[in-house]
């Protein structure tokens, strides 16, 4: 495994020692995790791992139980409602449904992060909308509302209003989940195309492994509330690390078990006889 | 019975708190600098929504209550001979405590479900968690105009629903059953006081206003974000908010009416 830790000044975020707990379940139990500048980095790991929740702590919507998050020299979960909110302006965060405001049409929704931050004249929110909109080809469809667009256009103006500010980082949550392959393509490259001509840096939370380690420049893969394995992407493919291998190789049986805890099989069948 | 008492315990420390959370909810909604720029724009389109879009029910169950009112009254009074007081009964009954009340029972299952299902709706499709990463406040721009919305329009909701139950008793008793026009609209206007009896029932509906959308917005923003959590949530809206109205108007009258 790669060691990231020695490059620490490139960061935009550290992550260190990171628990946090849901009721009774424990989500993370000390995680350490860091985000390049300008990088892709991507949070990979198996469904109800936490990797949504860990993008909300990054957020700051939900506060860790220990340990800290910096961004930039901010510790975000220590930071009152007012500054929390100043740091947002920083990050653009993609929902995993878009998240758009079924009230407002697609031209109003990107709009919006405008309108509430900024005192430019109309046409100038005109033009950088438009800007923005063609970046993912949705310029023409900037009268629809919400309810009329596809899932994958849905996602893609979602991602022109959380790049209208343009943020130093955007977090995207499952972006991959239930796109057909057309609209797939589309936002791997559109991801990789705004990464870089914008400067930003990406952290993508998915759990599909070839079109996130098409694009990644590094991976986390989390397990069990840890952090079993990271590297780039050549590296976790090739790794040796028994669950890390179950989830790249998509294996249905390891570490993590095909079989739900249950009693022994034959004992089982033989209760009911 | 010890595990009787744990369980009291516990759903007592849930409940309140569930109120706990309900009321720093509503405190930091409501209070903190108005947003001149977009707060006015904002409250105008809940006023509509939550009021404009309340009228029908309350003008036509109005009218309706007005109308079974003066048919009740009138037919107990004649037998005393003093159907000249329907005015004055009509009036007070209304003025007092029907019109705060229905008109409020009518607003909770209109606009208090819908608030409820809105905000829950958004909760679940994350616009409310989107908001908050671009830098919003939800609680000022999403809750506060729906709070204030409420509380404005209310009072008037219950005052049109007066006016037209009013109208309703005038159909029924002058116009049908033929009690003296004279007597009737004299009788109101001996028996109303102004400071006593509309000011009192527009206090009560400015309450009633609150409460509602206190807790229809409180229901939805904590709401499951599931469908069934949504549907539980519209459900509880309905239900808590009846139930605190009538609560609370017999407390309100007992202090405001209450014999010394």
């Amino acid at each position: 495994m790669g060691d990231l830790q020695a490059t620490t000044g490139d960061n935009l975020i550290e992550v260190r020692d990171l628990h946090f707990q849901r009721g009774n379940r424990l989500i993370f139990d000390g995680v350490d995790i860091d985000i390049a500048r300008g990088k892709i980095t991507a949070i990979m790991g198996p469904s109800g791992t936490g990797k949504t929740t860990l993008l909300r702590l990054i957020g700051g919507q939900l506060r860790p139980e220990r340990g800290t998050i910096h961004l930039e020299g901010n510790n975000i979960p220590r930071l009152n409602r007012t500054e929390l909110f100043a740091v947002r302006r920083k990050m653009g965060m993609l929902f995993q449904s878009g998240a758009l405001f079924t009230d407002l049409n697609v031209y109003e929704n990107v709009a919006f992060p405008l309108r509430v931050h900024t005192q430019l004249t109309e046409e100038m929110i005109r033009d950088l909308v438009l800007i923005k909109l063609q970046a993912v080809g949705l310029r023409g469809a900037r009268d629809l509302m919400p309810s009329e667009l596809s899932g994958g256009m849905a996602r893609r103006a979602a991602l022109a209003r959380a790049i209208v500010l343009d943020p130093q980082l955007i977090m995207y949550d499952e972006p991959f989940v239930g796109q057909d392959p057309i609209s797939m393509g589309m936002l791997v490259q559109l991801i990789r195309l705004l990464n870089d001509s914008l400067g930003l840096t990406s952290i993508i939370v998915s759990h599909d492994v070839h079109e996130t380690a098409s694009i990644a420049d590094y991976i986390y893969v989390i397990a069990d509330g840890k952090v079993v394995g990271h590297g780039t992407p050549e590296q976790v493919m090739n790794t040796d690390e028994p669950r890390v291998r179950q989830f790249i190789r998509g294996l249905p049986d390891g570490p993590v078990p095909f079989h739900y805890p249950a009693v022994n099989y034959r004992d089982d069948l033989l209760l009911g006889a | 019975m010890l595990n009787f008492l744990q369980r009291l315990g516990l759903n007592g420390l849930e409940t309140l708190t569930v109120l706990g959370r309900a009321g720093r909810f509503w405190w930091q909604a409501l209070w903190g600098l108005p947003d001149w720029r977009n707060g006015p724009r904002l409250l105008v389109r809940q006023l509509y929504f939550v009021g404009v879009y309340s009228l029908v029910i309350i003008i036509v169950s109005g009218i309706f209550i007005g109308m079974v009112l003066a048919l009740q009254g009138y037919t107990v009074l004649v037998r005393f001979g003093a159907d000249q007081a329907l005015g004055q009964l009509v009036s007070l009954a209304l003025i007092r405590e029907l019109g705060p009340v229905v008109a409020a029972l009518l607003f909770a299952g209109r606009a208090g479900s819908a608030l409820t299902a809105e905000i829950g709706l958004m909760k679940a499709t994350e616009q409310l968690a989107s908001m908050e990463m671009i830098g919003v406040d939800p609680l000022k721009r999403v809750i506060r105009p729906r709070l204030w919305a409420g509380m404005i329009s209310m009072p008037i909701l219950a005052q049109i629903f007066n006016m037209v139950a009013i109208w309703g008793a005038v159909a029924v008793g002058v116009d049908w059953l033929h009690v003296d026009t004279g007597s009737f609209w004299s009788n109101m206007q001996s028996a109303v006081e102004f400071r006593e009896d509309v000011v009192n029932g527009l206090i009560k509906s400015v309450v009633f206003g609150a409460v509602i959308t206190w807790i229809a917005v409180f229901q939805g923003y904590d709401a499951v974000p599931t469908s069934e959590g949504i549907s539980a949530a519209t459900t509880r809206t309905v239900v808590y908010s009846s139930l605190a109205i009538l609560g609370i108007d017999f407390l309100l009258t007992a202090v405001m009416f209450g014999v010394n």
